[in-house]
């Protein structure tokens, strides 16, 4: 979980007083707060932990990294169902823990 | 995948190596002192690349591995509550408190959730009103600042029903410790990107020139590491401690201000215990009594939880570079991923769990090679 993850931003909306960004880390997309980083525009990327735009990255940086964490199963590491890693690591039935989840 | 030619850039892995075959003259113990770090040393056998005369050893770098056991036990003593929604980011669930994890409580009938985000809590607690919310708030300086924005985001938007359960690590006052030891080996750092990313570089060059250190700001990737081991070995080599950043696209020398602005805030330094180690002083943040009203500890009166670690698990050692996780009894043994002793192993970012995955036994650098699996 202390690893961040670049992503892409797609569009970018006030919400609550906040400024958040719908951000494309690799195919899977998801909500971020753009508060740390309130000048990101569309199209930029930038490195997010746990749903957190935290700094700037360019685009070549941002397409190695996510290529590398793809290929060690990070991007599932991160954003996968840990219900069922949990449930493979304790040696329960994972599809009955999805189930539940 | 130990071979050179799996690497991003094969040519300038190369390069880099041997570069710092040329330049290294001498045995020079480094620290990486970020899980990520870690297993992509492991995972890409980086260590066995290097000269022999360069040492990595593996610091406390996993949020997971060093929150102590009496926070585990607090977190479960409040998930166990029907009143309450337990939520947490998903490597916590089978980090092992006093006789059960966050994992079993849910199958004894905790409502117990994985969250993405810490707003994803918040989000739920503004959807239940009739329920109490409570994220699990771990983590080094990356993870800090978004759940200081989000317990500012409850005060801000009258969300009562959200509290946090809090105890982040900082990494500075780790290194101190570490090199205050008397069996201390370390000789230079290869310190965190992401954390620098947040905090900026401002904290090292004191504990480089107190402690004659080099500090060398690295990323995660194989040759970010390559290059902060070669810069580290070009210090070492010529007698220089300074603090150097091998990581600039992703490290501003300031940090992200507003980030910092937020956590000074939100939380106040403590001491902290970590796992293994015990308390480390102002290693540590906690809500500043501005937020009381959200800092679940209070809400749930779970301060006088004490917890003693337990005696057969070594990860405390591990976690200070003082012993190789193939090098205790219980590895591989007693303590498995799907049995562990301590948090080393069973988070994903862990060095006893690194070792185990990758099947890092106490081989010559061939065998193993051999003996490695394809991941």
């Amino acid at each position: 979980m202390c690893l961040a993850v670049p992503g892409r931003v797609m569009d970018i909306e006030e919400r609550d007083g906040t400024r958040m960004a719908t951000v494309d880390f690799g195919g899977v997309v998801k909500e971020v707060c753009l508060e740390y980083l309130p000048d990101l525009q569309v199209g930029e990327y930038a490195i997010v932990h746990v749903g957190f735009a935290l700094q700037r990255l360019d685009e070549e940086s941002a397409r190695q990294t996510l290529d590398l964490f793809a290929e060690l199963g990070m991007l599932q590491e991160e954003f996968g169902d840990a219900w069922e890693t949990a449930a493979m690591e304790a040696g329960v039935d994972p599809v009955e823990e999805v189930r539940k989840s | 995948m130990k071979y050179i030619d799996e690497f991003q850039d094969p040519g300038l892995a190369r390069r880099l190596l041997d570069d710092i075959h040329a330049t290294v003259t001498r045995p020079w113990a480094l620290m990486e002192v970020c899980g990520g770090q870690t297993h992509s040393i492991i995972r890409h056998g980086i260590d066995q690349l290097l000269p022999e005369e360069v040492e990595l050893i593996h610091g406390p770098g996993c949020p997971v591995c060093v929150t102590p056991l009496e926070v585990i036990d607090k977190a479960l003593e409040i998930a166990s509550r029907p009143e309450v929604v337990f939520c947490s980011f998903g490597d916590m669930l089978r980090v092992p408190g006093t006789g059960r994890d966050l994992f079993q409580v849910r199958g004894e009938g905790g409502d117990v959730r994985v969250v993405y985000s810490p707003l994803d809590a918040l989000r739920i607690a503004q959807q239940s009103p009739d329920r109490e919310v409570v994220f699990f708030g771990i983590g080094f300086e990356t993870t800090a600042p978004p759940n200081a924005m989000t317990v500012h985001q409850a005060r801000k938007l009258g969300i009562e029903n959200f509290s946090m359960l809090v105890s982040h690590v900082r990494v500075p006052p780790a290194i101190e410790a570490i090199m205050s030891s008397p069996s201390c080996r370390v000789q230079g750092f290869l310190a965190a990107g992401h954390v620098c990313s947040v905090m900026g570089v401002g904290e090292y060059p004191e504990l480089a020139e107190r402690f004659r250190v080099p500090i060398v700001v690295t990323g995660f990737e194989p040759l970010d590491i390559l290059e902060g081991v070669r810069r580290a070995v070009r210090q070492l080599e010529r007698g220089e401690h300074t603090v150097d950043n091998a990581y600039a696209r992703a490290v501003r020398p300031e940090g992200n201000p507003a980030a910092r602005t937020m956590l000074e805030d939100v939380f106040e330094v403590t001491d902290r215990a970590w796992r293994g180690i015990g308390v480390i002083p102002d290693s540590g943040w906690r809500l500043s009594s501005k937020y009381r009203d959200h800092d679940a500890e209070y809400r749930f009166a779970v301060g006088g939880i004490r917890t003693a670690e337990p005696a057969e698990c070594r990860s405390g050692e591990v976690l200070q570079g003082l012993l190789k996780p193939h090098e205790c009894e219980a590895f591989g043994t007693l303590c498995t991923p799907r049995t562990p002793l301590g948090a080393t192993m069973v988070s994903s970012e862990g060095a006893c769990a690194a070792y185990y995955l990758y099947r890092r036994l106490d081989l010559p650098a061939t065998k193993a090679r051999e003996a490695s699996p394809v991941v």
